[in-house]
């Protein structure tokens, strides 16, 4: 791959951010023009109608920016684990075992702080995700793309009549739910931003720190460990990386399913498999893909706006089985 | 000798497989029966026959207005399901390949949730519409997984992903209509028997008995296909007509009963493998997949409505049920290496 082309990846991938962020600021249900958007940034104090449109949509543009690089790193570090064309979060049943341990969370234990929405959401993701890779990789042939696909088809659904049962009684919760389990970036503040910064920037600089070795992985197992490499020990923090990026998203914004699918293949196709960049590019580009999707829904949605995981999972549920039919026959 | 040997294993197990139909049919008596019985207020046996038949007026609303077509209700969808389920496991010879899990009802059930959220039209076009969908989803999936050769792996591959996308429409759909409540809401996610009207049965049951009757019709044609396209073949099949016109019956039958229930979670997926476990490989277990549907839609409705703290619709049940089971099928599979 030459260098003249990565770095027209990365500036492109840069321009294309910052066109989304602006269309993220400005399109809407209302939308303002470019002046307000200034106004917004120079004069704090500001009461046009407008420019506080504006400061309210930051927030959100800031989280989708976010949770897109999250969910597209996440992505990447799956595929680079299970070795596998078709892992992501919602594949995996992640976001389900997540949704079940929030569900949990608030009709048993009345929980109510952001910080234990992530934990809790972490922990069902780790677990979910370690069951259905036990699940998939039982038997013949490993974890197979068929094999992992279809444990997280019956762990979903499995944890999805729990859920089921659980919050059916009780509407209260059942309204919560029933919004969260969407998934949409449209209720995030300033301060669910400062909560998952810290977290998401230490997941995403451990996993370019590990950019070297989950190349080696990528020879095979076998030959990753005649070069020196712990395969276990990147393996396992690669994981508690990906999982860590995916739950923080999903406990805040709700299920966001086929980003971490789609873009990690689309900016393979485009520089190639060499981690440092994959990465730091999937971040890139998931963050605008998630924008574009979360601004698409919000004019097809007028009057009033198509949430932004019902859009990823149109634009994605395609892509998907594009990539299946592009794979080898044998391995499906 | 060898001969006669064979015919008496022929008959015997047909005459055991006749045993295992009736009593599954019995079984459905006896739930049907308790379904009426029980609920709310309970009433004898005979109090809910004289009822029935115009004898006594004593809580007729209660029997012949809500509890008579919620049993019927649970009895035909479940066999639709049942059977529906059956076919498709079999002509793909995958369990996992039932109507549910590749997406098939997901189909039916987006376009039945937006003919009645946003036009209000009335149940049978919405039956029909949800038929329509069905099927051009199934021809959807399956053109789509087609490359060169077929391959149920690609399909069921290419199935959750078509499913995924007809899942946001549906859950988008019922975020934005808002004026109708939770309850009815998901009604379109799990399958529900509550607010069952009459005047919607009389199709459901028409059309669970023409293709139920066209299906066993066809059974000796089915069993050829469930061995492989070159045995049908041989075996002197038109294979390619044969096949269309089961799945177009099956997806009829899901189509319908969704469009009246909801799409009740994995009856599909269940019935056939229990069916199979009861009476055994060597019939076509038509019949029976269709009993079990019905027995396990009418038990989990009872379960659901009398014997836990609060009421759950029948899918949460149903689905409790099927979630593990699948699991249980892909670790089996798994260890076969048949994956």
């Amino acid at each position: 791959m030459s260098n003249k082309k990565i770095i027209l990846s990365y500036g492109l991938g840069i321009i294309i951010l910052i066109l989304a962020l602006f269309f993220s600021i400005t399109y809407g249900v209302k939308s303002v023009g470019f002046s307000d958007v200034i106004k917004a940034f120079t004069d704090s104090n500001s009461t046009d109608y407008n420019v506080n449109i504006v400061q309210a949509r930051i927030p959100r543009s800031i989280f989708g920016l976010m949770a897109g690089a999250a969910l597209s790193i996440s992505g990447v570090l799956m595929q680079s684990i299970t070795r596998n064309p078709i892992a992501d979060p919602s594949i995996l049943g992640v976001n389900t075992g997540a949704s079940l341990f929030i569900v949990i969370g608030i009709t048993f234990f009345n929980i109510q702080s952001k910080l234990s929405y992530i934990g809790l959401s972490f922990a069902g993701a780790v677990i979910t995700a370690l069951f259905v890779y036990k699940l998939a990789s039982a038997g013949y042939g490993g974890p197979t793309p068929i094999k992992l696909a279809i444990a997280g088809a019956a762990t979903s659904t499995a944890l999805a009549s729990f859920v089921s049962l659980i919050v059916m009684p009780n509407s209260s919760v059942m309204t919560t739910y029933r919004f969260w389990q969407i998934g949409s970036i449209g209720g995030t503040s300033f301060e669910d931003i400062k909560l998952i910064l810290p977290i998401i920037v230490i997941a995403v600089i451990v996993s370019l720190m590990l950019s070297d070795d989950l190349n080696t992985l990528l020879l095979s197992e076998d030959t990753a460990t005649s070069l020196g490499l712990n395969v276990n020990r990147t393996k396992a923090i690669a994981a508690l990386c990906g999982v860590l990026l995916c739950a923080t998203t999903t406990a805040l914004a709700g299920p966001i399913s086929f980003v971490g699918l789609m873009v990690p293949h689309i900016v393979r196709m485009i520089i190639g498999n060499d981690h440092k960049h994959l990465i730091s590019c999937s971040g890139l580009y998931g963050a605008s893909i998630l924008l574009i999707s979360d601004v698409l829904g919000r004019l097809l949605g007028r009057p009033g706006e198509l949430e932004t995981g019902i859009m990823t999972a149109i634009i994605g549920g395609p892509i998907f089985i594009i990539i299946i039919r592009k794979a080898k026959v044998q391995s499906l | 000798m060898i001969n006669k040997s064979l015919f008496d294993g022929v008959k015997s197990r047909r005459k055991k497989y006749l045993c295992m139909v009736i009593m599954l049919a019995c079984i459905v008596c006896v739930l049907m029966c308790l379904n009426m019985m029980i609920g709310e207020k309970n009433y004898t046996l005979y109090q809910v026959i004289n009822t029935l038949l115009g004898n006594s007026s004593e809580g007729s609303f209660l029997i012949a207005k809500l509890r008579l077509p919620r049993t019927v209700a649970a009895i035909f969808s479940g066999i639709a399901f049942g059977v529906a389920g059956h076919i498709f496991q079999t002509l793909l010879r995958n369990p996992l390949a039932s109507p549910d899990i590749i997406g098939v009802s997901s189909g039916s059930t987006a376009a039945a949730v937006y003919c009645i959220l946003f036009l209000n039209m009335n149940r049978g076009l919405v039956s029909l519409i949800a038929v329509l969908a069905g099927i051009l989803t199934s021809i959807l999936i399956y053109k789509v997984a087609y490359i060169n050769s077929f391959s149920a792996n690609r399909l069921i591959l290419v199935g959750i992903g078509t499913q995924a996308v007809f899942t946001a429409l549906i859950s988008w759909m019922i975020m934005t209509a808002s004026e109708y409540d939770v309850p009815t809401a998901m009604r379109w996610m799990n399958g529900n028997l509550n607010g069952i009207v009459t005047d919607s049965l009389p199709l459901l049951i028409a059309v669970v008995i023409v293709s139920l009757a066209i299906i066993i019709y066809l059974r000796h044609a089915m069993a050829s296909l469930a061995l492989g396209d070159a045995y049908g073949t041989i075996l002197g099949i038109n294979v390619n007509l044969v096949r269309t016109l089961l799945i177009v019956l099956s997806v009829a039958l899901i189509a319908f009963a969704t469009a009246i229930t909801g799409p009740i979670s994995s009856i599909a997926f269940l019935s056939g493998p229990i069916a199979k476990r009861i009476c055994g490989h060597n019939q076509s277990n038509i019949l029976s997949s269709g009993l079990v549907g019905a027995i396990l839609v009418l038990a989990g409705d009872f379960v659901g409505q009398n014997l836990l703290y609060t009421r759950f619709p029948v899918g949460v049940i149903t689905g409790l049920l099927g979630g593990p089971y699948l699991i249980y099928v892909l670790i089996k599979q798994n260890k076969g290496g048949q994956l």
